[in-house]
């Protein structure tokens, strides 16, 4: 392999010499040390600037806010940064993409690998003309003193190695003072791909690359048991490889890659286990339970359960869900004997490095993962499964492989959001205040380390280990309100049907649509304005703000019943809150609805969100984030299910996985709260987390029906209404 | 194999087609190396794929190559470039209208063509006519406000 550093800056500045002095070896640790100030910032020989981000940019803006977060602290344009993403041979690990970490802690360690940078760069300068650091300044890629003389990064150390190590306590810019972290700056990639100049994992090609598709099984599990190679014997240039039950096929052309898979002819056994959809939530309640977490305790609630005391219960469902991503999964592989390279959208090229170069028994050093953008994923879509595929079958035939996911591969087979039940209990005083309050998750444990069991692993009888895994799920299935007596446990389970992975906020948000909507119920049992019902228990600051900017905007007027429950068309409004992960961004949601009585259709005419996630390093971006996490979540809330039968997955197009449409799409009305003095948070999660409850909330407000179970689909709100009447 | 020759933004280009019922959307994106239009289910679904045919947009996905031959097609890189813009993409790029950008082609296409028709279309139109142009990002709001831009300023 033939990767380095030094040929990338060496094609930046255009240069065929080699400069770098102090270039450490190929793939050389320090080149990727997440913890020195060359892993994160090379400076070329002309003075030009390239970042190294283990982290990517999903399609959320993160490619112009890092640029202009180092660009604050190196005094330089943010366009003129150059910047290498989740690249393994190039970047250093700052773990997956996810979780909203991408601006709190990836952007956080390289924001002070630039200020280490600049107090490097002008302790050098200052050397070199033999002035103190304070008499210096920085303007654009270049050190001035004040009579004027000047020298550029480029002349300072371009080329070399800083060989220093990030410094936690390095002198970073004042908030206050900054000019360029916290404007609206424009999305670099949006010209080239709004144009089909982008090049997507998908678009990409190698020479000499061939196509697989491959071939999956009609029940989870099943056993290769024969396959028919005269049945892709029309197909020109096509073969089949095969290793245990994994089986795809190849062939020069695309097209004829897919018309093989159609004409391939395979028996299978017969897997069929599980218990299918429609038993879902019984399935759940059946599942033994691995551990009991106590996630938060105040007083013990149970002694008062008893007590004379209104007590309510419900309990909440949240289904299985897909990511769905638009495109198919994608990649490209070229292994050979001893190493290779993969180009891939996966969220974790890093782990999946060391994943890949396992099960394929490959030295790690010698495997590169290259992210390319793809299709959006929000979590662990099947982009890995698909690398793994690309990267087996090219070692298996020797030559570079593409994989495309077809539509029923996607959402058949991607790693799915978990199911979620939660039972609540919560009990009124005399007075209608919250006197106790009970939350029970049940939820699939986390037994794996390693992310999802790769698909292609399973199949080929590689150990890609056992377990699940889909993040934080447990988060925010408390209440985040002042109440005494609360309890929040989790019951882990030991299996769930489908192979799950991370999804969006995974579980907060089947979690606050539990707790938000378990809480109307309560104010409505003590015949409080849901609002006021809220404020009265919240102290936090920043919280109260949320929700108050959210009713102000909405003009909220207290009530505590609706009007009418009985025309053809029932209008309502509901409002719900959120602390993301209860340490995190700040949301309140309201929504306006509009049900039709006669069919159970749910319409969302207005969304009010107010949004503080601390300083919005790129406002624009910010707001692109909370208008995506609403309008995803609606679709989850409203449409989204993935069913399955004893076989699998049987939502496997947008016909039997519908999402939400461009005729559904509600009026946002978005408030972002500017807090440039307060650390920042992420912003590619948090507002999905209050969009259910506040749907609920306001069906409820509307109809005086409670749904409790998602998505509400129209069949199921008619059937709730008719039961209700 | 047999030569299909297809007249491509504005070119004639000759393909070595081999299965005759390859889909237009599989000869623009291999065998002519244009990436505008995206596979997206395969299906006639979702829109990730269309291309612009005879004025009209189409999903590559569902026709055949050989049935376009004598057309005028038009894909996203046609259109216009990052340097010069068609005004449509030019609205898009304005109104940051796309997360990941998979969808957008789709959106680009279908709203040109709706333009091109009705120039100052209602939003409730533009609605109607994107409704089986899926996003899964969530970045409706802002096709929506792109195309009306496209409209008053087009
Ligand atoms: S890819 Fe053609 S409609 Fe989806
Ligand atoms: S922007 Fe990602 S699918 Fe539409």
């Amino acid at each position: 392999m033939s990767f380095s550093r030094r040929n990338l800056l060496q094609g930046v500045a255009g240069l065929v010499v080699a400069f770098a002095l102090h270039e450490q070896a190929q793939g050389s640790p320090a080149r990727l040390a997440a913890d020195s100030v060359d892993g994160y910032l090379a400076i070329a020989p002309d003075g030009s600037v390239t970042v190294y981000a283990g982290k990517v940019d999903l399609g959320t803006g993160a490619r112009a806010a890092l640029r202009q977060i180092v660009a604050e602290e190196l005094d330089i344009a943010p366009d003129a940064i150059g910047l290498v993403e989740g690249d393994t041979g190039l970047t250093p690990d700052q773990g997956s993409t996810g979780g909203s970490t991408g601006i709190t802690v990836g952007a956080a360690q390289i924001r002070l690998a630039a200020a280490t940078a600049r107090a490097a760069l002008l302790d050098l300068a200052a050397q070199r003309f033999g002035v103190p650091v304070p008499q210096l300044s920085i303007s654009g890629p270049a050190i001035r003193t004040q009579g004027n003389r000047s020298i550029g990064f480029g002349e300072l150390i371009g080329g070399q190695t800083f060989g220093l190590p990030v410094d936690k306590s390095a002198p970073v810019k004042n908030p206050a003072n900054y000019a360029i972290v916290g404007k609206s700056l424009p999305r670099p990639d949006l010209p080239a791909k709004l144009t089909g100049r982008h090049i997507y994992v998908q678009d990409h090609r190698v020479a000499g690359m061939v196509h697989a598709r491959v071939i999956r099984p009609p029940s989870i599990g099943a056993r290769l048991l024969d396959v028919d190679a005269a049945s892709i014997a029309a197909v020109p240039n096509a073969r089949i490889v095969r290793l245990k039950d994994f089986i795809a096929v190849v062939a020069p052309r695309e097209w004829d890659a897919v018309r093989a898979m159609r004409a391939l002819n395979v028996h299978w056994s017969d897997t069929a286990t599980l218990d299918g959809s429609g038993a879902l939530y019984d399935t759940i309640r059946h599942t033994p339970v691995l551990r009991e977490e106590v996630l938060r305790v105040t007083q013990d609630p149970a002694p008062l359960a008893s007590d004379g005391l209104r007590l309510l219960q419900a309990a909440y469902h949240w289904p299985i869900q897909s990511h769905a991503s638009m495109g198919p999964s994608c990649a490209v592989a070229d292994i050979r004997d001893d190493g290779g390279t993969v180009w891939t959208a996966s969220q974790n090229t890093h782990r999946s490095r060391q994943t890949f170069a396992r099960l394929l028994g490959l030295d790690p050093a010698r495997l590169r993962l290259v992210y390319m953008d793809g299709s959006g994923s929000y979590g662990s879509n099947g982009n890995d499964d698909a690398a793994f595929e690309a990267a087996l079958l090219s070692r298996e035939i020797g030559a570079p492989v593409r994989v495309q996911w077809m539509r029923a591969d996607e959402h058949g087979w991607d790693p799915k959001g978990p199911p979620q039940l939660l039972d609540m209990r919560g009990a009124i005083d005399a007075n209608g205040d919250i006197a106790m309050w009970e939350t029970t998750a049940m939820l699939p444990a986390n037994t794996s380390r390693t992310g999802p069991p790769l698909l292609g692993a399973i199949a080929a009888g590689l150990d890609t280990g056992e377990g699940m895994s889909s993040g934080l799920t447990s988060l925010n299935a408390d209440p985040p309100y002042d109440l005494p007596h609360m309890r929040a446990t989790i019951s882990w389970l030991k299996a769930t049907p489908l192979r799950t992975s991370n999804l969006r906020a995974p579980g907060k948000v089947g979690n606050v649509f539990a707790v938000e909507s378990f809480f109307d119920e309560l104010a409505a049992a003590a015949a409080a304005d849901p609002l006021e019902y809220r404020l009265r228990r919240l102290s936090d600051p920043r919280g109260r703000e949320v929700l108050n900017r959210t009713a102000e905007r909405m003009s909220w007027v207290p009530h505590t019943k609706s009007p009418d429950h009985s025309a053809a068309m029932l209008r309502g409004r509901g409002i719900a809150y959120a602390h993301y992960k209860q340490s995190e961004t700040y949301v309140g949601m309201g929504m306006e609805v509009e049900i039709e009585r006669a069919s159970g259709k749910i319409r969302v005419t207005r969304v009010v969100c107010a949004h503080d996630c601390g300083m919005m390093i790129n406002p624009d971006a910010v707001r692109a984030q909370v208008e995506g996490s609403i309008l995803q979540t609606i679709s989850r809330t409203l449409f989204e299910e993935v069913t399955f039968d004893h076989a699998g997955v049987t939502s496997t197009d947008w016909g039997t996985y519908p999402i939400l449409t461009f005729p559904d799409v509600p009026r946002l009305d978005i408030v972002l709260i500017d807090r440039r003095l307060e650390r920042p948070w992420g912003v590619g999660e948090a507002a999905t987390a209050p969009v259910a409850a506040a749907l609920g909330n306001a069906v409820f407000d509307a109809t005086g029906v409670r749904l409790r179970q998602a998505p509400f689909t129209s069949a199921r709100v008619k059937a709730a209404l008719v039961t209700a009447s | 194999m047999s030569r299909l020759t297809l007249r491509v933004n504005g070119e004639d280009r000759v393909i070595d087609l081999g299965d005759p019922d390859t889909p237009l959307l599989y000869v623009l994106r291999d065998d002519l190396q244009l990436h505008g239009p995206k596979f997206g289910c395969g299906l006639g679904q979702c829109g990730a794929c269309m291309v612009i045919v005879n004025g009209a947009a189409v999903r590559s996905c569902v026709v055949p190559a050989a049935a376009m031959a004598g057309k005028e097609i038009t894909t996203l890189e046609g259109l216009g470039s990052p340097e010069r813009p068609h005004p449509v993409q030019a609205a898009f790029i304005a109104e940051a209208a796309a997360q990941c950008g998979y969808c957008t082609n789709g959106m680009i296409m279908a709203s040109t063509a709706l333009l091109q028709r009705n120039p100052h279309p209602q939003e409730q139109e533009v609605r109607d006519e994107l409704a089986a142009n899926l996003c899964r990002c969530g970045s409706h709001v802002r096709v929506l406000a792109a195309v009306m831009r496209a409209a008053r300023e087009g």
